[in-house]
This record gives structure tokens, sequence and C-alpha cells, in this order.
């Protein structure tokens, strides 16, 4: 009776990834491996302009010189570079005005994801900037966002059509040379989303991206990069599944935010990449950089992360702030479960006056998995009255997983104030019985239990998104964590 | 009958606390359970709901012609079985609304019902609340986190209410009461008190039978029940103290 | 003898094959056997670099690259060391430990076996005539791997003290262990301690192995302290150092079933201090408390490294760190706690807080958790900060001046740790140093035990702050 709580938990962290199907699509390949040639093929396919190409051949040769980073609480199997596919597109690569245009397949799965375009557009007034495998297949509403100046398109397309705006901004938050994987991607990278709101506009409806790594053995290097000029504010969502495959998959993208003088910049993240099996075979390698300036004075940058999937995550969004009186947060639930690594957390940087940052993180673990929270809060000598506030919770479900804390705290000016706080617990045998004596069964009252822990984090969702990031959240609480 | 206890033995990591209980409850009869401390009062009322950390090792648990011993919590619950805890415990960031929602809908498909609507729901709740002066918004609220020991005790019989179990043990719902919360708290229990259910109320005191008046009152000692009569029964303990029953038992 | 920096390992590997021979003349074979892997490790992996994740915020590279003398064997002529050394604290009665520029003070005399059966005396005579004690467990708690200084001790350490607590034994007075420096050149001291405290038993330790003269000595000592089921022990770690000095001090505490530790690592003055401890708590039960207070200014650095290893169920442990910054002077706190699996029901808990007086000063906290097991509780905050401007107006606003205000205020952040200090006499001194050192006027001298100083002046309080 006693190991109750435990077959429990046994018998919840045992079901199967829900979103493990292959969408039967054309792809065209990139030949296999990466050389130079691999980028000119990338850069010319793309038809980019020459600083373009410049770019890509910069990063590879710094990628050349570096090592992968070996100091996250990961143990990442070696990865041979060669034997990635680094570029595939949809062989019908359209030029759609309407859904009918579509491919029948793409929209099958995004119906099975439950987003179907259609009813997106229709009924929330969502923007869809969907992106199989690397390149743009749709983008909707490009006219409503056109009349007030937004540019929301895809990074090819901005590179056509805006390429003042992405020489200038392109590498400016996340150097070319900035880390092993961000050099790789600024090597090699496919496509992904562009945004720019002008100055004063506040952008009305959600920006919102699917991701989906679709054809096997492909590489994914999505780059974002969004500019919020003055005054101006968006909400930015992006959330990504991922059908199921043997072999590992290697996910390095690059988000960059630009926030000028009184801008904000929401950015939402629901991540649910195939994480592999129960054995912890397969599922993806999620190496992502993703970092924000606050540029401008009174700017802000928000990020919101939701991270369910991926048998390897390595990311922290992170916020420079520049700007006196910016404003960084980073909220953020992890969950990990049966062999699962996660190493993940935010980066704050101080240089403003007056600057505040909020990191609040809560790591949930299960099964085998490992789940780390690494951050860091740099106040610089500049940084007069900064403030940071961190809370690290972290939740384990099962005594074979493992929670991680490994903040980094570096403050240089008298005048700032730097708090962190961090906690570990289990859900005690009383919160099941009191929720099992009211009738719910433990695997529905483990699920209620995570979503209140996770609730603080969940709730700066927004609303298009919060159900969705529910969703998810309860097909691992249902399926994998309670 | 709806509930039948025989010859109940219970203990935990191997030590007897409940030495052969035997009782019946019928619907429409309010019980009151009392006893010294460290006579197995809760753990009685603990076995009957469900938790495991306690070991049957003798007799049965009958609830509406079926032995319950068996049934998970959540079965014993979805059947109609309350248990008010003494000590309620916090749920922190899950709201009384959603816990009562998923609560009440499990309970609802269990017994093959459709799910209550959301509006149906939040009009229920409106409800409930009246019943037990609750004004605050509980929406906001988790379940029992920073709630005072008045407001824990009056969510315990607010959810009873959303419920509407067939048999509700109250386990020391008087403890830590002022008596004007006493008072709300017993009268929300006179309220869904029906000729259909039943209500087993466990005290230390007499001074809550004041308010909940009892059909029987069972004394129980030493993990069993040495003393069953009407609700006099109670006064004469008010009086005589437990004393008076040691004496009696020892004396035997 | 040798007269070179210290950034050069195959230098190291090269005195190591020269002196073995007389480093090594009174090993046990075990520890033979670890000086080998020791100087491999060093070789392997080299001194610590800004790089590794232990001394990132800690750049030794300065210190190392200084000339220091360097000897391999006792090099000094009959001491007089009553001349040379008495106890500061006064009425601190102890069983007193004298090291004398890294050498044990009475190198010829046997170990010492007091009435309780207690036995001290340098760690090269155990080796001869308790080899056995010795065997079983020098060596046996310090990790090489990871740890440079670890490593160059055990290659090149060969005389330190040695302390033998048999069971069932409560030793009547603190045992002090006073590391006195007094040489006219730069020098660099390796020295080993060996704690053994057995079963039931109790130990208090005063460590006060620095007191330096105005040169840049270089101190890397080792301590290793086993504790027995059920024994306790309080360790007290004060360092007033000159500004030139750079102590490095790690101590490895393995404590068996139902044993207590209470450590204090109170640094005071130095020009790089880092204090390492290591704290395996390897039977269920085990409890330990870790306090450390810096109080640091001009150029300044601490550095207290903490790992506690939940290796065993039910164990208690706690961490209390706390430190000013005034000047330029950095403070770094490496908290790491390990809950190994299976360590159910642990409770531990992490704090470091920091007052930052200058925009000079600067600190980097780490405070780590690493947790594999589910039941536990643990907790770990950091902050750093100002004095409390509410603080500060309120005691103003009762008529108390600003710098007094700020001193109060500061004595109270630093009180918390001072007021855990077990015995009365060294609480009273630390406090009164604690006070002195936030009102600048603490010099070396004033726990130093070289002849070399003036008495002390008189302090006087305008305020009493002991009513705080």
């Amino acid at each position: 009776m006693a190991n109750e709580p435990n077959n429990i938990l046994q018998e919840v962290t045992q079901s199967e990834y829900k979103y493990g199907f292959v969408t039967d699509i054309d792809t065209e390949f990139a030949p296999k491996g990466l050389t130079e040639d691999t980028i000119r093929y990338i850069s010319a396919k793309k038809q980019e302009p020459e600083f373009m190409l410049e770019f890509r051949l910069k990063a590879y040769h710094r990628w050349l010189e570096m090592k992968q980073p070996d100091w996250a609480h990961l143990s990442i199997p070696a990865i041979d570079f060669q034997n990635i596919y680094y570029y595939a597109a949809p062989r019908k690569k359209p030029e759609l005005e309407s859904l009918e245009q579509v491919d029948p397949e793409l929209l099958k799965t995004f119906e099975k994801l439950g987003i179907s375009l259609e009813e997106q557009k229709r009924l929330t007034g969502v923007a869809v900037d969907a992106v199989i495998d690397s390149v743009s297949v749709k983008t909707t509403f490009t006219e409503t966002l056109s009349k007030l100046g937004i540019i929301f398109c895809s990074f090819s397309d901005a590179v056509k059509n805006h390429p003042d705006l992405v020489r200038e901004y392109m590498g400016s938050v996340v150097p070319s040379g900035d880390n092993y994987f961000a050099a790789l991607n600024s090597a090699v990278f496919s496509d992904g989303s562009f945004a720019y709101i002008p100055k004063g506009v506040r952008c009305p409806i959600e920006l919102s991206t699917y991701f989906r790594i679709n054809a096997a053995n492909t590489g994914q290097f999505e780059r974002t990069l969004i500019i919020a000029d003055e005054g101006a504010y968006v909400s930015y969502m992006e959330g990504c599944t991922a059908p199921q495959r043997d072999e590992n998959q290697l996910h390095a993208a690059i988000v960059e935010i630009v926030a000028l003088k009184d801008a904000e910049v929401k950015y939402s993240t629901v991540q649910n990449w195939y994480p592999g099996n129960k054995e912890g075979l397969g599922g993806i390698y999620n190496f992502v950089t993703k970092r924000g300036i606050c540029k401008g004075n009174n700017s802000k940058i928000s990020w919101t992360q939701v991270e369910t999937g991926s048998a390897i995550t390595w990311k922290y969004p992170s916020c420079i702030l520049m700007g006196d009186n910016s404003v960084g947060e980073f909220y953020s639930v992890a969950v990990t479960n049966n062999h699962q690594q996660a190493d993940t957390g935010s980066k704050m940087i101080h240089l403003g006056r007056n600057s505040r940052s909020t990191i609040i993180s809560k790591g949930i673990s299960a099964g085998r998995s490992n789940n780390s929270y690494r951050g860091l809060v740099k106040i610089t000598k500049r940084a007069e009255n900064a403030r940071n506030f961190s809370q690290c919770d972290s939740l384990l479900l099962g005594d074979r997983c493992g929670a991680h804390t490994f903040p980094y705290i570096q403050a240089e000016n008298k005048s700032s104030v730097v708090e962190h706080e961090a906690t570990t617990s289990k859900i005690s045998d009383d919160q099941l019985f009191y929720c099992q004596q009211r009738g719910i069964d433990s695997e529905s009252a483990i699920g209620l239990i995570v979503n209140g822990y996770a609730r603080e984090v969940l709730s700066k969702l927004p609303m298009e998104f919060a159900v969705e990031a529910q969703k998810l959240l309860s097909i691992s609480l249902e399926g994998s964590v309670g | 009958m709806l509930l039948q206890i025989k010859d109940l033995h219970a203990g935990i990591n191997g030590k007897e606390i409940l030495r052969g209980v035997n009782l019946e409850v019928n619907a429409g009869e309010v019980h009151a359970i009392m006893g010294p401390n460290g006579t197995g009062k809760s753990t009685l009322a603990s076995v009957i709901a469900g938790r495991e950390l306690f070991d049957v090792t003798q007799g049965d648990v009958v609830f509406k012609g079926q032995s319950i011993l068996e049934m998970p919590v959540e079965q014993r619950a979805r059947e109609g079985i309350f248990l008010g805890f003494q000590y309620p415990v916090e749920i922190p960031g899950v709201s009384i609304t959603n816990f009562m929602r998923t609560a009440l809908n499990e309970i609802r498909k269990y017994r093959g019902l459709e799910p209550l609507s959301g509006a149906a729901f939040l009009a229920r709740m409106e409800e409930k609340k009246k019943l037990v002066e609750i004004q605050t918004k509980l929406t906001n609220r988790s379940v029992n986190e920073g709630f005072s020991g008045g407001e824990k005790k009056k969510n315990e019989i607010f959810q009873m209410a959303m419920i509407e179990p067939t048999l509700s043990i109250l386990d020391e719902t008087d403890s830590g009461l002022d008596i004007d919360a006493l008072r709300i708290v017993a009268n929300g229990v006179n309220a869904l008190r029906s000729a259909d259910n039943a209500i087993v109320v466990i005290t230390h005191y007499q001074r809550l039978l004041e308010y909940i008046v009892p059909d029987i009152v069972h004394v129980l000692y030493e993990g069993r029940i040495v003393k069953t009569g009407g609700k006099e029964l109670a006064l004469e303990l008010e009086e005589k103290g437990y004393e008076w029953i040691k004496k009696e038992m020892e004396g035997r | 003898m040798t007269n070179a920096p210290l950034n050069d390992v195959s230098l190291f590997i090269r005195w190591f094959d020269e002196h073995l021979k007389t480093i090594g003349r009174n090993d046990v074979p075990r520890w033979r056997e670890l000086r080998k892997q020791a100087i491999k490790t060093l070789e392997t992996t080299g001194l610590p670099k800004p790089t590794d994740e232990r001394w990132r915020n800690t750049d030794i590279a300065k210190q190392l690259s200084l000339p220091y003398e360097q000897h391999f064997e006792d090099f000094q002529k009959d001491l007089d060391v009553e001349k040379i050394f008495a106890c500061e604290v006064p009425d601190l009665d102890t069983f007193l430990i004298t090291m004398v520029n890294g050498w044990y003070a009475y190198r010829n005399s046997a170990l010492r076996i007091l009435p309780s059966g207690t036995i001290i005396g340098s760690l090269s005579r155990a080796l001869r005539d308790a080899p056995e004690l010795v065997e079983a467990h020098l060596g046996h708690y310090a990790k090489m791997e990871g740890n440079p200084f670890a490593a160059l001790n055990t290659a090149f350490a060969s005389d330190g003290i040695f302390i033998y607590v048999p069971d069932n034994t409560v030793v009547s007075k603190p045992i002090q262990m006073v590391n006195v420096v007094d040489h006219p050149e730069n020098l660099f001291m390796q020295t080993r301690n060996l704690v053994i405290v057995g079963r039931n038993s109790h130990l208090e330790l005063v460590h006060c192995d620095d007191s330096h003269n105005h040169t840049a000595g270089f101190t890397n000592s080792l301590t290793e302290v086993y504790i027995g089921e059920n024994a306790g022990v309080d360790y007290y770690k004060m360092q007033n150092v000159n500004d030139h000095s750079t102590v490095l001090h790690s101590a490895w505490f393995n404590l068996q079933r139902e044993a207590r530790l209470n450590s204090y690592a109170i640094s005071l003055n130095g020009g790089l201090i880092r204090n390492e401890s290591f704290v395996t708590l390897n039977g269920q039960g085990a409890d330990a408390n870790i306090y450390g207070l810096y109080l640091m200014d001009k150029k300044q650095q601490t550095d207290n490294l903490v790992f506690v290893d939940h290796a065993a169920p039910n164990c208690t442990s706690s961490e209390m760190f706390k430190g000013i910054l005034d000047d330029y002077a950095h403070g770094v706190f490496n908290g790491h706690i390990l809950v190994r699996p299976d360590s159910q029901q642990t409770i531990a808990y992490q704090s470091n807080r920091n007052i930052l007086l200058t925009d000079k000063a600067r600190v980097n906290t780490q405070p780590f958790l690493e947790i594999y097991a589910d039941d536990v509780k643990c907790s770990h905050g950091a902050t750093v900060g100002q004095l409390d401007s509410e603080a500060m107006f309120y005691l103003r606003s009762r008529g108390i001046g600003e710098e007094n205000a700020r001193m109060l205020l500061m004595y109270a952040f630093a009180a918390e740790v001072v007021g855990k200090i077990k015995i009365e006499i060294l609480r009273d001194r630390i406090d009164d140093l604690v006070k002195k050192r936030l009102r600048g006027e603490l010099s070396i001298c004033d726990q130093c035990v070289l002849h070399c100083s003036k008495p002390d002046q008189p302090v006087v309080f305008e305020i009493d702050m002991s009513k705080i």
C-alpha cells in the first residue's frame, strides 16, 4: 500500500507520445553534410543577396573553430554533423493566397494538431505563419497587418523584401559566433519568421508560428527576428510538435528580439517536440539560443515557455537590459519525463539604470529524467538600482529523477538588490488523498496539483495560447507526469 | 442500511488501533462518535474513507450493501462517502473552483451523468457558498492555502454541500472553531440533513452536538465502541467526563 | 629548498621526483601510493584555470606567478615557540598545537597523550608511531579529482597536525591549532592535518593557522576530519592575515551515523582567502551546520566553497554564509548541495547574503542544488543588496548618527553568524573583532600572534552594540 503513489506515477509516466505521426510531404534535400558548398547551395537556393552568404560563411568558419559546449548538466551523445541534411524544402513551393492551395496533407497535419489554419483564421483572429520543415508555406493576415505597417513574414521573404532591416538587426543580439549552436545556425539556417512593428503601433493580434519537424534526418535551423520599434507592442507565440522518429534530430534555432525605446515584446513558447520513447530512444535535441535586447529606455521583453518535449533541451531565453528602466521577464515550466534531459533557464544582464528582472522557473521531473535550472543574473557597475527576483522551484515525481538548480549571481553595484529563492518538493500523500477523497482519481489529482504548481507561469501566456499550453501540459499530465 | 461496520480491526505499522468496531448507520440518521483523544476516532474515519496508510486486518465495512475495503479512495468517494478532514491540506495553485469542478464531474461521470455546464456549476457554487456564509470569491483562491482554521472547516462543509454525499463523516469539524464559525458550520450541516443521507460526526466535545443534534451517540474507547445511546449520552459524558468511561471500563 | 613561481606544473613534477625521498621519508604505503596518483592527477589537470567551474570567479594566476621559497623538510633551527607566540584570546583555555612556517614546532617531541586518552601531535610523528590509525583515514576523504590543490597537497605535504579522539571521549577543552608564519621571504607552505574523532566523542577545534608577518605567504593546507558515529565536532576557522597573503584551506568532513558538525569560517582580513568545506553525510541522521562570515575591503577577496554531499537518508544540513564587502573587495560563494538517489528525508538549506558598500565591490554567488531523491526538503536563498534603507531611517529618526546607524545594521547583519558560535569566550572575542573590523579599527596585529605589534588600543564605542 505504501508504494501506491509510486505505482501511480509509473502508470502515469508510461503513456506514449500522442503527437507521433508523420506527414507524407514531398521533400527536397540539400546534399547531406556540412561544407562551404552546402552553405553556398542553401544561399543560392534561397536566392540570397551577397551579404547573407558572407554572414553564413563567416559563421561557418567561426563554428569550425569552436567546440560543442559541455558545461550543461546533460549527457549529449556525439552528433555527426556530416550526417545531417541541412536543407529540406517542400517541393511544391507555393505562392498561396487561399487555403485551398495548400498541400492537403499539410492541412491534415494541422487538423490533427487541432490548429487548422482555417479555424485559426476564422475564429481566433490569429495570424499564422506555418513552418513545415524549413520553408514558410503559408502566411495569413498579411494584409491586415500591412495596413498598420507591420511586417510579418518568413525570414526568406524578409531578406528579399526588407534587406536593410535584416542587415541592421540580424546577428545584433545573437552574434554569429555567440556559441557553438548559434554559429551553426547562422551558417545554415533555412528559414523562420520575421516581424517588424513600426513606431507607436500596437499589434492588434497575436503573431503565431507553428513549427514542425517533418523529414527524417533533417536538422532544423530556424531563425526568428522580431523588432519592436519605439513605443510598439507585440505578442508573439511559437509552438511546436514533432512526429515520432527513432533517429535523433537536431534542432538549433535562434530567436533575436530587439525592443527599442518604450517598446514591449511578449514571446511565448509551447514546446512539445518528440521526447523519445520510454527507453530514451530517439527524440529531438533542442539546442536553442534565444535572446532579446531591451535597447531603449523603458522597454520590456517577456519570455514565457512551457517545455514538455525534446529528448535534450539546452535553452536559455535571455534579456540584455540595456535601456534605463527596462524590464526583463522569464516565466518557465519545464517538464521532463522518462529519459528526457533539460538544462534550461535564463540570463538577465542588467546594464541600464533601474532595470528590473523577474525569473520564475517551475521544473517538474518524472521517470528517470534530469531537469536543471541554470540562470545568470548579472548586475553591472552602471546598473544603479537594478532589481532582480528569481524563484526556481522543483517538483519531483518519483525517486529516480533529478532536479537541479544552478543559479549564477554576479553583482557589481551596491544599490542593486538581487534575490534568489528555490525550493524542492514532491506531491505529498496528504494532497493526493485529499483529492481522491473528493472523487478525483490519482492521475487527475496529480494533473491538478501539477497544474496548480505551474499556474503562476501558465497565467502569463496569452489567452489564445493558454488553452494550447494547458492541453499540451495535460497531455503530459494525463499521459506523462500527472 | 447505509453503512455497516463489522468487527473492524485496523492499525498502522503493525500497531493495532481499531480492535473490533461494530457500527450500523441508516439513511436519515445522524450519529456522533465521541471519545478521548487517541482512541481511534480519526483512524476510523480514515479507514472508512480508504486511507492506505492504515492496514485493515480483520472485519468488514459494507456500504450500500457491498464491501468497500477493496475499493480505492476515489471510488468510495464516487459511491457517496465524504470525509470532512480534521486538518485539510493546502494545495497551492489549484483553485477551489477548478478543484470542485473536476471532482463533481468525475463523480458524475462515474454515475453515468453528463458533466455540469459551466453556468450550472457556477450557479451551484453560489448557492452552496451561501449555506456556509462564504462571501469571498473562491475562484481566485487555492484549495485551503492561506485559509484560517475557520475558513478551512467552512470550506469542507461547502464541498460537502457541492458533492451531496450519501454518507458524510465529519472528523473533528468543530476543533479550532470559535463559536460563530461553529454555528455557521453546524447550520450548514443541518441544512444538508435529509432522509436519504446520513452523517457521522466525530468529536471530542459535546459542544458541537448542541448545534448538530445526533440521533445516536457512540463512545469509542481503546479501539472499540463501548457505549451507545441517545443524545442524552453526550450530556452525561460532558457531565461526568471521559474518566467515567475509563473507570467503567477498568471496572469490568 | 626551491625558490620559484608556482605556475608551472612541470616544475612541481621535477621537484616531486627530486625530493620524494625527503618528502616521503615517513610515508605509510597508502600515502606513497596517493602521492604518485596525486602527481599524475596534477599532470593531467594542471593548476586551476578560470575556465574550471570551481575557479571561474577566482583568478589565482597572479598569486601563483610570484616566486616563493619552498622547503621539503623542516629548515628551522631550535625554535623557542613561547618567544614568538602567545595566544591572543584571553581566558581561552585550550590545548595548543603550534606550527611555525608550516612545520610542527616541537618537531622532536613524541605524540602527546591527554588525560582523556586523546592523542595530539605532528602528522609526521603519527606516521611513525601510529601508522595504522593514519593509514585508516589519511587520504580517504579528500578527493583529488577536480581539486588540483588537494592533489598538490597530497603530493608534497609532509607535516601537519594529527589529532585522535578515542571512542566515548569528550575532550575537556578546545584544541587550538595555530600556524605562525614568520620568515623574511615569501613562503609556500603545504600542511596536512588529520583529525579522527571516535564514536560518541566530542571535540572542539579552533583553527587559526594563518597568522602571517608582512610577506606574501601562500598556504595550501588540507584537513581531513573523520567524525564517528554519534560524535560531534565544532570546528572554528579564524582568518586575519595580511593583504598580501594567500590562504587556501580545504576541510574534508566525513560524518557517520548520527554525527554532528558545526563549522565556522570567520574571515576578517587577507589578500586572497579560499575556504573549501567538503561535507559528506555518510550515515543516517548526520547533521551539519556550516557557517561563514567574511568582512573584506581594499582589494581583498574571499571565496567560500561548500559542497555538502547527502550520501545517506535522514540527514540534515544547513549553510549560512554572510559577507560585507567594502572598497574593491570581491566575495565569492560556491554552494553545492548534492542529494544522492535514495537519500530520502533529506533536509538541506543553503543561504548566502551579501552587502555591498561601494560600487567597486562585487559579489559572485552560486548556490547550487543537485537533487536525485524526491522526498526531500531543499531550499536555498541568495541575496545581494545594501543596508535596509527603512531600518536606516528608523535608527536615524531615533537620533542615531548615520555612521553609527550603518555600523549598527552591519553589526546586526554579522551578528547572526557570530551568535552561532558556541564557545562563549571565543564568541565574545570574535564579536569584538567584528566590531573593530567594521569600524576600520582592526589591524592584522589584533589577532596576530607575532610580537612585532603594539599592544591594542582600548576600543571605545559610542553606543553599546551588545544591546542590539
